[in-house]
Order: structure tokens, then sequence, then C-alpha cells
């Protein structure tokens, strides 16, 4: 085993030149040329900058809102709730999560609200919701904002993201980019 | 159809059809053949030896592998133990995270060493860039450990009878070079482009449209998660692993990572046929391994895309599936593919967080990793297999009444004594341990996220995950201890170490034996017949030692929800 220790160190050294300093720069470097120079994807609105991949809380009645979050769409950390199906806590949270969406939309039943309105993301920063949570908030926010509803509807059909090559995924919405859009139409 | 089993069935076949010319590319690198980087890695990797003073051309026996292997393993762990302790007065921090605890340092430097990266802090608070740049460093070369040492087993069965098994630091570093850094390359650009961010910018203060003010962590997380992936490791940049959106930011990057992770383990096999031209062979296991995967993947798909019973009975719209814990780009069904992916294999990176998943997903995902021989890690999955090999041979031999044999050289009993000590030391790692955390429940119990049966899984997963070097966790686990830093840092020592060392001493000793030329009586193991009974044996060792565990956790877990 001793005639390797040397060997060993020198090899280690090297390879930590080879991988964790020639390897990142290279991919550094080319990831200039990537959206926002690699410093993640952004959207500007009214002088201001958000990043697009990163979810926000959206609670106000007159937004879209977000899914629940573990972490509170603070994205310097990331969390999920991590309960287990079958936790009673959890349940009664979802529970709650229902009552307070029901009391907030009125004219919605329970059988219209989708999972992932009622249930925490896997990250705590997820910035998407389905096409039927989004839908299912119209008559609200059409109410408060003193919007048709129709006008609306458009709006989300156009924010839909389709799925990859119209094949691949599931469709979505990016909460953020549809409250900015919404915020547009209503200035107009 | 629905577009996520569309994506699904795509990116499975798809990663099939690379591995195949990546597995004959690999044995062609391991031959010593010329291939198409030569122009690239030649002068590199001659630059290496002449620095090192290594001799590639050294030949080595199987204990001087091991050897060298062990020696080069602990520099690793001692340079580690330095970089994560002190990380915090080092360069390369403009979040100001501190430096580790020695336990909290002690179980993150040993589980990355180990190509396992159970992950007992979160990237965005635990770690500075440096710190996450040695990690990364680690990530490759404990994958280029486990190839290498796959590679011995190679050589021992090309050569008809041999000591010398080629040069330990040879096969490194092309592992390293050849292999995982041109996929790691182009896989970190294409999540560059996808949005991962590749920045040395510390975090960001931004005040969102609702007027809250949040922070957004960044970093050079690009170069990182391709290797983690690629390298079969699994040790997320940020602290959700994939599912944060800059780790894993499209479908299309999903699509990459799930690619990434299964493309080496899938291709180690084909290169294992083509190395020893009995592709039939690799054929064979091939064919087992999928159809174990497959029996774990489908239901797991199945499940999630159903959601949960307990919230169907509150009457809400589950068509998404069982969304907690799940991200809306990913969706359920491929969070539910993934989540045995990442298990089969011994990446331990995940979408979605396991801690949510159905009970019997759950269950899946354990049982994946109790198996832990369909795929399996770079390098290191195809020993394990092996092990199951040498059983199955020895059990037909006994049925047939003559001595066993595999590739024309017999099997004895010191091979089958060491088959069944690494066999058996699997279970007997996670049930012991298990066993003990649960019997303490100030270190065991106190440290969990959920009640009742559900919390007992959350002990066993965490212990299984370590054995089974996946770096997985029913995340809810409290787990910065220094009963779990420490317990479970010594379960991954030994379940790399020894899974490693047996494999490569079973074939060094039959390397040296006489070569039995094939016979009409000789067991063909190239065979469906045979497949199916390596097949039987491994769901009898791993049913029969972890079904009573299984029980008490996630089997419980599901019929108090009926």
């Amino acid at each position: 085993m001793k005639k390797h220790i040397l060997p060993a160190i020198k090899l280690t050294l090297i390879l930590i030149v080879f991988f964790a300093v020639i390897y990142p720069f290279a991919v550094w470097a080319i990831a200039q040329a990537a959206p926002n120079g690699g410093k993640g994807e952004i959207v500007t609105f009214k002088g201001k900058t958000y990043y697009s991949n990163i979810g926000q809380a959206f609670t106000d009645d007159h937004y879209f809102w977000s899914r629940p979050s573990a972490a509170n769409y603070n994205a310097a950390g990331s969390a999920g709730s991590n309960k287990g199906p079958s936790n009673p806590l959890y349940l009664e949270e979802v529970k709650g999560r229902i009552d307070t969406f029901l009391v907030h939309n009125p004219g919605i039943t329970k059988a219209e609200i989708p999972a992932d309105l009622i249930t925490a993301s896997a990250s705590g920063l997820d910035p998407h919701v389905s096409l039927q949570a989004a839908q299912v908030q119209v008559k609200r926010i059409a109410k408060i904002r003193n919007i048709p509803e129709a006008d609306l509807k458009t709006l989300v059909n156009e924010h839909t993201e389709k799925p990859l090559l119209g094949l691949f995924g599931p469709a979505k919405i990016n909460v953020l980019k549809l409250n900015i859009a919404l915020d547009e139409l209503a200035s107009k | 159809m629905n577009t996520e089993i569309i994506a699904i069935i795509v990116m499975f076949l798809g990663t099939i059809a690379l591995a195949i010319p990546l597995g004959k590319y690999i044995a062609q690198v391991f031959a010593g053949n010329k291939t198409i980087f030569d122009p690239v890695f030649n002068p590199i990797e001659r630059l290496f030896y002449k620095l090192t003073g290594i001799d590639p051309k050294v030949e080595m026996s199987w204990k001087q592998h091991m050897a060298a292997m062990l020696t080069i393993n602990m520099i690793w762990f001692l340079l580690g133990m330095l970089v994560l302790m002190t990380q915090g007065v080092l360069p390369l921090n403009p979040d100001q995270n501190p430096s580790m605890t020695a336990d909290l340092a002690f179980n993150t430097v040993i589980s990355f060493v180990v190509n396992c990266n159970l992950q007992h802090y979160s990237g965005e608070t635990g770690v500075s860039y440096l710190g996450q740049y040695w990690l990364m460093f680690l990530q490759f070369v404990s994958a280029g450990t486990g190839m290498a040492a796959a590679v011995t087993l190679f050589r021992a069965f090309r050569d008809k009878t041999a000591i010398d098994l080629g040069n330990f630091y040879e096969y490194f570093i092309k592992s390293c070079t050849r292999i995982l850094l041109p996929l790691s390359f182009a896989v970190a650009i294409v999540l560059a482009f996808q949005g991962t961010p590749m920045t040395f910018e510390g975090k960001d203060t931004i005040v969102n449209l609702q007027g809250d003010t949040v922070q957004v962590s960044r970093g050079p997380a690009a170069a990182f998660v391709a290797i983690k992936h690629i390298g079969t490791n699994g040790g997320g940049f940020f602290g959700t692993n994939s599912a944060h959106p800059f780790e894993n930011p499209t479908y299309l990057s999903n699509m990459v990572e799930m690619a990434a992770q299964m493309i080496v383990p899938f291709a180690m096999i084909f290169a294992f046929g083509y190395f020893i031209k009995r592709r039939k062979l690799s054929w064979m296991m091939f064919a087992v391994m999928t159809v174990g995967f497959l029996m774990l993947a489908i239901p797991n798909i199945k499940m999630e895309m159903e959601g949960n019973p307990a919230l169907t009975s509150m009457g809400i719209d589950q068509s998404l599936g069982a969304m907690e814990g799940k991200e809306i780009r990913i969706g359920a069904a491929t969070s539910g593919f993934w989540s045995i992916v990442t298990t089969v294999i011994s990446t331990g990176s995940v979408n979605s967080m396991h801690d949510s998943s159905m009970p019997l997903s759950g269950m899946n995902e354990l049982l994946a990793m109790m198996i832990n021989s369909f795929y399996g890690g770079a390098g290191v999955g195809i020993l394990n297999f092996f092990i199951f090999i040498i059983l199955a041979v020895f059990i037909s031999g006994l049925m047939v009444g003559r001595t066993p044999e595999f590739l024309g050289k017999k099997i004895e009993a010191r091979e089958m004594k060491i088959a069944m000590i690494i066999a058996l030391i699997h279970p007997f790692l996670i049930l012991i341990s298990a066993g003990l955390a649960t019997a303490f429940p100030a270190q065991g119990a106190s440290t969990l996220n959920n009640p009742g049966f559900h919390g007992f899984s959350e002990i066993l997963y965490e212990y299984t995950s370590s054995s089974a070097n996946n770096g997985s966790g029913f995340e809810g686990l409290g787990d910065n201890t220094p009963w779990w830093n420490i317990s479970t840092g010594i379960v991954l020592i030994l379940s790399r170490f020894l899974p490693i060392i047996g494999p490569v001493a079973i074939a060094g000793l039959l390397a040296k034996k006489k070569f039995i030329p094939e016979g009409e009586g000789t067991l063909q193991t190239d065979t469906a017949t045979f497949g199916i009974l390596v097949f039987t044996v491994i769901i009898i060792v791993a049913a029969l030692s972890f079904f009573p565990a299984l029980t008490l956790g996630p089997i419980a877990e599901y019929f108090s929800m009926r």
C-alpha cells in the first residue's frame, strides 16, 4: 500500500486541476452564451427583474395563486413538505387548504379543485400550475378585477405551455408570466 | 396517449439505443484499441503519467488493484475532511456558508467518496462553491473507481488463464477522461442552455411581483448536475436536488438527466459482452435487469398517476395524480418512473420527494435498492449482479450434480464463501442498523417527520439507501445528528468497499484457474433459462431477507389507508 501513496497524491492533485477547475471553467465559458449569461433566466416587468424559473408566492385574490409551498417561495433554500400520504396532520392541512380555496372562490365546487392547488410541490419553488388550476381561478379574478371571464380564459390559453414538441411531458402554465400578463391586461 | 407515457417510452428506448454503441466504445477504450478521441486524450493522459510517475503498463494482480484503489480513496477522504471543515474561511464562498462540523463532514465526504451522495446538508446553506466543486471532483473519481473495478472483472474473463488484470490507474484515468468527461460536458451544456445556472455569483435578492422580498440561490450548478447523473452519484447542488427548478428547469432537461443516469450502467453491460466477445451473455444480463426494473417502474407510474386515495376521498379532482412533493413541469407519471430509475441505479437524485410517494411506490423504491443489482451504479452494478450469477451457477450446478462452472472456470468453496458473504452483508447492514435506530427512540424516532408505519419507513429507507450506496432519502428525516451522520457513514464504507473487493477477489481467483473448454455438459449461462434462474435467486434473496421489514413499513401503511 505504501508505494501507492505518492502516486495517488500526485494523481489526485492533477485530477483536481482537470475536473474541478478546467472542466467547470470550460462549461462556464460556453454558458456565457446561454440565456442571461448562465445566471438564471429572467423576465423584466416595470423595470423589475424576476427569475422566470423560480416560482413566487401569489396569495392575493387578484392574482392567480401559486401552489402551496413548504419553502414559502424563498429561494434562499428549497424544500418539500416530505409529508407521508397517510399522515393525519397532513390530511388536516389539505382539508384546510380546500376550505380556504372554497371561501375565496365562491361558485366553485370541491370536485373542480385540481390536486396541485392543495398540495405542496417538491422544491417549494414550483413556478408552474396546471391548466385546471388556472381555469378554476378565472371566476374569482374576473369578479375582483372586473375583467370579462372570456378575456381571462383567452389569457390563460395564450400562456399555456404545450408539451415539448407537442409529444413529451405535461402542459403547464408559468404563474409569474401569467400574472404579469394579467397586470398588463388590467392596466390597458 | 398521455404525453408523459410517450416521453417515458421514447426516453427509455432512446437510452438503450445510445448505450449499445457507447458500450462498444467503452470496450474499445479498455482493450486499448484505437478510438475517435485518441488525438485528444492520448497527450493528456501521457502528461498525467509523466507528472505522477505512474507506468500504465505495469500489470497488477487483483490484490494490487485493490491496494491502489483503497489508497487513493483514503487520500480523497482525508483531503475532503480538510476542505469541508475549513470551507467557511476558504475562497469561493459568496454566501458565507459555514464550515461543516466533524460528524457532518465525515458523513458527507464518505458519502461522496463511495459514490452514494447521501446528503445531510442542503446545498444552498451547507457548502461553499469550493466545497461543491470538491464534491464534484469526488463525483468524477468515485464513478471512475467503480468502473475501474468492473474492468478487472472484464479482464478476468477475457484471458483464459491470468494472474495479471491490467493497471488500476490506467482503467481509472481512462474511465474519468474518456467516458465520464465527454458525456458530462455534453449534458452540462444542454442544462446550461435549458436554464440551469452556471455562475460564480452568490444569492440574489429580489422583490417579487406581490411585494415580498426573497432571496434566490444560484451557483455554478450545470457542470455539477451533469456529472451527478453521468457518474450515477445523485448528490444535488441545491437542497431539493433535481426537483429544484434551477437544477432541472424543463421537461427536456428532465429527459436528459434521466437518460444521463441510465446510460453508463447500461453501456457497461454491453461493454462486458463486447470485451469478452460474448454479446449474448450481456443481453441475458440486460434482459433480467430490464424485467426486474419494469416490474418495479410500471406499478409506480400507475400508483402515482392514480393519486393519493386519502385525498380522493375528500372529493377533489385527482386527475393530475399524487402531486404532494411533485413538480408540475415534470408530472406524476414521470416522477414515478424516475423514482425507480434512480433507485435501481445507485444515483439517488430525486425529482419528486420520495417521502410523499404512495405507500407501495415507496416500497418499490426500497425494493429497488434492496435488490441493488438491476442495472446498478457505474461499474459497481455489474459487480453486484455478478454475485447473483455466481450463486445461480452454484445452485444449478447442485441441481444437475456437476461442478459449477462459469465461462470455463470452476466455482469452488472459496469463491462461494465470498459470494455468500457479499450477498448477505447488504441485508445484514440494513436490518441491523435499522433495528438499532428503532430500538433507541432518542436517536431514531425523535428525528422522524411522520408518525406510525411511515415513520419506520423513513428509518428503513435511510439505511437501505446508505447500504445500496444510493443516496436518495425519505427526506423528512432530521438526519443531521451525530447518530445518523456516524451510523450511516459506517454503513456506507462497509457497503461500498466490501461489494467491490468481494467480486474482484472472486474474479481474480477464477482468472488464475485452468480454463475448461465448453463441453456438452457445460451449463449455458447466456440462455433465457439461466436468466430466469438468476432472476429467481435475486427475488428469493431480496424477498426473504427484507419482507418482514417491508411489512412493518410500507405494506402496513398501505393497508391502514384502505
